[in-house]
C-alpha cells in the first residue's frame, strides 16, 4: 500500500467522510486519492481558514472532518485556531507539508518553515512530524488522539516522508 | 429598517430550523430577541458563518440558516465559489447588507459602494440568488425555505445597531446544545 494510499484508508477507518483541501505539490497524490474515495466528501477550499469553518460546521453536523494544507496554512489559520476549533473544543486532524525542509528547492519556503512547530508549539497544538516512510504507521494512531481529545492536531509531513519535491 | 428590525420579524420563521449567526452584534442581537438552541452564535472568527453553515448542511439533512454581514461575506470571499460548486439544497446563506462593518461602528463597506454582493453570488455560480428590501426578508426567507433549493438572500437595509449585551454563555456550552438539537 502506498503512502497516500494508507492515509486514505486510515482516515475511512477512522469514519472521516469530510475532508477539505489547500493544495500543495508534496499533497497532489493525497490530495487525488481524498477525491477518488467515495467515503470521503472532498470540498475544496480557497482559503485554509475557510476550510476550518467547513469543518467546524461537519463536525457539528455530526461527519468527522480533517484538512489537509500547506505550512503555510498556519500563518493564515491562527485565529480561526484559536477563537474557533479550540475555543468551541473540535477535534481537527491537519495533515500538512512540511515545506522548507531539506531537499525543498524553493528557498522563501524556509522562511515559514523555521516559525512552523515554534507557532504550533505557542497554540498548544499537539503536533507529529512524519520524516521516515514508516512514519506514516503513527497516523492511526494520532486520528483516535484527536477525536479522543477533541483539539486540533498537527502532523507535518516533510521532503523526505514525500521521498522528494 | 435596520438589522436588528429584521432579525425582530424573521425570528418566527428562523426559530425551527438550525442557524449559524455571524459575530458581534448579530449574534448579541439574536441572542437577545429570540434565543433558541438551535442558534450557533459565533463569539469570534470574522467571516465564517457561511463557511460553517454550509459545512454543518452538507454533513446532515436539516434545513440550515447563515445569518452572515456583506463584511463578512466581503472578508471571506473565497466562500461564494466554495457554496456555488457544493450545493446543499437545505442551506440558506442569508447576507444582512447595511453597506458597513455595524460591530466597528459602522464604517462603510465596499458593499454599500459601487460592489454588488447579489452579483458577485451569481458571478460565482450561486444559482438562486435573490436580493430584496429589508421590509421583505421575511418573505424571502419563507419562499427560500418552501423552495427546497439552496438560496442566497441579500438584504439591504440600512446600517444602524441597538444597544445589546454581549453573550457570556461558554462556547462549549453553545456547542454542546447545538449539537444535540441536529441530533434531536
Ligand atoms: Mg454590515
Amino acid at each position: 500500500m502506498s503512502v497516500n494510499e494508507k492515509i486514505v484508508s486510515d482516515l475511512v477507518a477512522n469514519k472521516v467522510e469530510f475532508v477539505t483541501t489547500v493544495p500543495c505539490k508534496q499533497l497532489a497524490g493525497v490530495i487525488e486519492k481524498i477525491d477518488e474515495c467515495k467515503n470521503i466528501y472532498h470540498i475544496p477550499s480557497n482559503k485554509e481558514d475557510e476550510g476550518m469553518g467547513l469543518c467546524a460546521g461537519a463536525f457539528m453536523g455530526g461527519k468527522r472532518p480533517a484538512i489537509i494544507m500547506q505550512n503555510t496554512a498556519i500563518g493564515v489559520t491562527i485565529n480561526t485556531l484559536v477563537t474557533l476549533t479550540q475555543y468551541y473544543r473540535m477535534p481537527l486532524p491537519m495533515l500538512i507539508s512540511y515545506r522548507g525542509e531539506l531537499g525543498e528547492p524553493v528557498a522563501c519556503q524556509v522562511e515559514m518553515a523555521v516559525h512552523t512547530k515554534a507557532l504550533l508549539a505557542q497554540l498548544n497544538i499537539p503536533t507529529y512530524h512524519f520524516h521516515h516512510e514508516d512514519d506514516v504507521n503513527e497516523f492511526d494512531a494520532i486520528l483516535k488522539h484527536t477525536f479522543m481529545c477533541n483539539k486540533p492536531v498537527a502532523i507535518l509531513t516533510d521532503a523526505s516522508f514525500w521521498k522528494g519535491y | 429598517m435596520i438589522r436588528s428590525d429584521i432579525l425582530r420579524d424573521i425570528a418566527p420563521v428562523i426559530r425551527d430550523h438550525l442557524v449559524v449567526c455571524n459575530i458581534g452584534l448579530p449574534s448579541q442581537e439574536l441572542h437577545l430577541i429570540d434565543d433558541q438552541p438551535t442558534n450557533f452564535y459565533m463569539l469570534g472568527t470574522m467571516g465564517l458563518s457561511s463557511s460553517i453553515g454550509l459545512g454543518v448542511a452538507l454533513a446532515q439533512d436539516k434545513k440550515v440558516i447563515s445569518i452572515d454581514g456583506d463584511g463578512s461575506v466581503l472578508t471571506n470571499f473565497g466562500t461564494l465559489p466554495t457554496i456555488a460548486n457544493n450545493v446543499a439544497h437545505n442551506f440558506i446563506l442569508l447576507i444582512i447588507d447595511n453597506g458597513s462593518y455595524g460591530s466597528t461602528g459602522d464604517q462603510p463597506t465596499y458593499a454599500g459602494k459601487k460592489t454588488s454582493l447579489t452579483a458577485v453570488a451569481l458571478a460565482c455560480g450561486c444559482e438562486q440568488v435573490v436580493e430584496c428590501k429589508a421590509e421583505d426578508t421575511k418573505k424571502a426567507l419563507e419562499d427560500a425555505l418552501a423552495s427546497n433549493k439552496m438560496t442566497i438572500i441579500v438584504s439591504k437595509c440600512e446600517s444602524g445597531n441597538i444597544k445589546v449585551p454581549v453573550i457570556t454563555m461558554d462556547p462549549v456550552v453553545i456547542r454542546d446544545r447545538f449539537m444535540k438539537q441536529v441530533k434531536s
